[in-house]
């Protein structure tokens, strides 16, 4: 069995509504325990109202080697944005 | 205009208040000596915490004691300027840290006992009390949360752990009755609608330490006898040494600022 | 500095046309500013010089509880034990965030921490210097974690991504650390005559192992030339310590404090002061465990440690016990 206990992400979400963010990460026998020290580690100056923590062997990630095919597509779709678009100042706010 | 009665009662409520401050101050440096000395890094962070929590507790607490005297005594006049027979905390908390394990014994039986007289307050008489006692029974709740959970887990996890908390608990459990027994100080305290008289609180504490020591396979040991006389200033050899150490800079250097 | 002399394993830094294909391209990332990522392509040599300077930093932050440890217990007033604690305290999370910036590199927290008590891994020499009276706790925030400060700010850009997040956090909370100590020196200055003397005492004290915490003068130094072009470290150490000086004096003059040193001086060429050297032979006797307090700080966390595995184990026996009745239960 082994002795060391696991490490847990943690995510933590603010006052104001914004997704849970990736803060840091912490160790604990469990998902209960991680719970309580990520809010004695991580929210000492009232950094957050929601936990959620995940263990860090849990987590998968995208290959770093396929950046460039995962992520470079998406450079030339600038369509996708907003102000790509000129709407004349008459027309009012959109 | 003062009544005699008003200052019966203020006379009381300042020793009451005195309990409440010195208890959470003297846990709270209890506590403290824990920092950068923990099992791991979580803990020493989630203990400083408590300690924190504490010391800010006494402060609130100590403020308004200092207040009803009236004799210009703040904070930390009264927590740096008294010796041990004028301290009002409960046996209980002045006992060393010993092993980990003790500590958190001490904190659970505490918290415990904690949760619900802060809970009562809520509805005291007095506005302040009520106030503080809004405040700190939010950390309390916190703090009964964390080691009761740790209790369980301690005394369910190793039969090393196991037998620690036991030990823990036989020594502590001695000094619990205090908590509970009432005098003239609770009875005035109580006839103003500040305060419940600690007996009353006893029944639910129990209900809370039974299940959580069932759940950490601990064994309440077979005794009625109970330590008491924190309160009233008779204290065990520990105060005179812990507050040698805390009061050192105030008595050495009087009238300092820092 | 927190991480003073680390090694590369490099005898000279390689130009482009000696690196591999994988090195020019992991070196080119470097420069163009992109962040290296535990999941990233790396020379060896620098996860290994990561894996020590980071846990060196995460050791320091530990074993640095321990000298402003010494004074909770005794701080003059609550409010001052309130704020000390929380900054011990604060000190534990940044060794906390800091090893686990270490363990995306493929080394565990319990093993870094067994390397450091078996003496194979190193903390700042500063911390084996002792907290004489509470002025001490003054000067340490207002020294060491200014020096501290002056070296954690530039390491927020640094390259490797762990590392840079944990400084930046690290970097968020520290900025009360300095000023909790000043606030501290500043009531000791202009106190009694015996809280001046403690004050002056402080600094008498402080003032050349603050100096040394920036380490000896780096410029010929091979492994911090791989260490600046792996942008792991930012700054040589004489221009952060220079940087220290500059901005201290003034600091020191404001509370009516004499800095140790007779050869301080303005040099307006140099736009900067010139200072003495400190005594580099004590460095290197207390780096070597001669310091002061070395073999106190150690006995105090080794016996944490072995006192508190039984709690370690046990937590995570239940854990288990747990998880099994769970999975049986299925
Ligand atoms: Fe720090
Ligand atoms: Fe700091």
């Amino acid at each position: 069995m082994k002795k060391e206990w696991p490490l847990w992400e943690v995510f933590i979400r603010g006052q104001h509504g914004l997704n849970h963010r990736h803060v840091g990460s912490l160790h604990a026998p469990d998902a209960e325990m991680a719970i309580k020290n990520a809010r004695d580690v991580y929210t000492r100056r009232k950094e957050g109202i929601s936990i959620w923590v995940i263990p860090s062997a849990q987590i998968t990630a995208s290959d770093p080697g396929a950046k460039d095919a995962l992520f470079e597509p998406s450079v030339d779709k600038i369509y996708r944005h907003p102000s790509f678009y000129d709407i004349p100042d008459e027309v009012g706010k959109m | 205009m003062a009544t005699a009665v008003d200052n019966i009662v203020s006379d009381k409520l300042f020793e009451w208040l005195l309990r409440r401050g010195d208890s959470a101050l003297i846990l709270g440096h209890r506590v403290s000596e824990w920092c950068g000395h923990s099992p791991v890094l979580e803990e020493d962070i989630a203990l400083a915490n408590v300690a924190l929590d504490l010391i800010g507790q006494a402060r609130l607490w100590l403020t308004y004691a200092g207040e009803i005297e009236g004799k210009g005594r703040g904070e930390n006049e009264l927590a740096f300027l008294r010796d041990a027979w004028d301290f009002h905390n409960f046996l209980l908390v002045e006992q060393p840290n010993g092993d980990f394990g003790k500590t958190l014994m001490r904190q659970f039986l505490y918290d415990a006992y904690q949760v619900l007289l802060l809970e009562a307050l809520e509805n005291s008489s007095d506005q302040r009390v009520a106030e503080i006692a809004a405040k700190a029974g939010k950390e309390a709740a916190y703090h009964l949360d964390r080691s009761a959970d740790l209790v369980i887990r301690l005394g369910d996890g190793t039969s090393e752990s196991h037998r620690r908390m036991q030990t823990a608990l036989e020594t502590l459990w001695i000094y619990t009755g205090e908590l509970f027994s009432g005098d003239e100080v609770d009875e005035v305290v109580s006839d103003a609608g500040i305060a419940p008289m600690p007996e009353t609180l006893q029944s639910s504490w129990r209900q809370i330490v039974d299940e959580v020591l069932t759940r950490a396979t601990l064994e309440v040991p077979d005794t009625t006898f109970s330590h008491t006389g924190g309160v009233t200033g008779r204290h065990s050899e520990h105060l005179g040494h812990l507050l040698a150490e805390m009061q050192f800079l105030q008595r050495a250097y009087p009238g300092a600022t820092w | 500095m927190y991480a003073q002399m680390v090694k590369t394993d490099a005898n000279k830094v390689r130009d482009l046309s000696e690196m591999t294909e994988e090195e020019r391209a992991f070196q080119a990332r470097i420069d163009r500013g992109e962040k290296i990522e535990p999941t990233d392509w790396m020379p060896e040599g620098y996860r290994k010089t990561l894996i020590r300077q980071i846990g060196q930093h995460a050791h320091s932050e530990i074993v640095g509880q321990l000298p402003e440890g010494n004074w909770i217990t005794r701080a003059p007033t609550l409010e001052r034990k309130a704020i000390l604690l929380a900054k011990v305290q604060d000190e534990a999370g940044h060794g906390l965030y800091l090893y686990c910036a270490a363990e995306t590199l493929g080394v565990s927290r319990d093993e870094l921490i067994e390397l450091l008590h078996a003496g194979k891994m190193k903390y700042s020499s500063i911390f084996n210097y002792p907290t004489l009276t509470w002025a001490d706790i003054g000067a340490v925030g207002w020294l060491v974690d200014g020096a501290a400060i002056m070296n954690q700010v530039p390491l927020q850009r640094t390259s490797f991504g762990p590392y840079s997040r944990a400084m930046i956090r690290i970097c968020k909370e520290e900025s009360f650390h300095q000023r909790q100590g000043y606030d501290i020196m500043m009531k000791m200055a202009n106190g009694t005559a015996e809280q001046r003397r403690m004050a002056q005492d402080a600094l008498d004290r402080l003032w050349y192992p603050s100096l040394m915490m920036f380490g000896p003068s780096d410029k010929d130094s091979v492994h911090s030339a791989q260490s600046m072009a792996w942008k792991i470290k930012i700054n040589t150490n004489d221009e952060l310590r220079q940087k220290f000086v500059d901005q201290t004096v003034s600091q020191a003059e404001y509370l009516g404090l004499t800095i140790p040193d007779e050869n301080l001086s303005w040099n307006d060429e140099k736009g900067g002061y010139d200072f003495s050297e400190p005594d580099w032979s004590e460095f290197f006797e207390v780096l070597s465990g001669n310091g002061p307090c070395n073999r106190e700080r150690m006995e105090a966390r080794v016996k944490a440690w072995e006192e508190g595995s039984w709690v370690r184990d046990a937590l995570m026996a239940h854990a288990n016990k747990k998880e099994a009745a769970k999975t049986a239960a299925e």
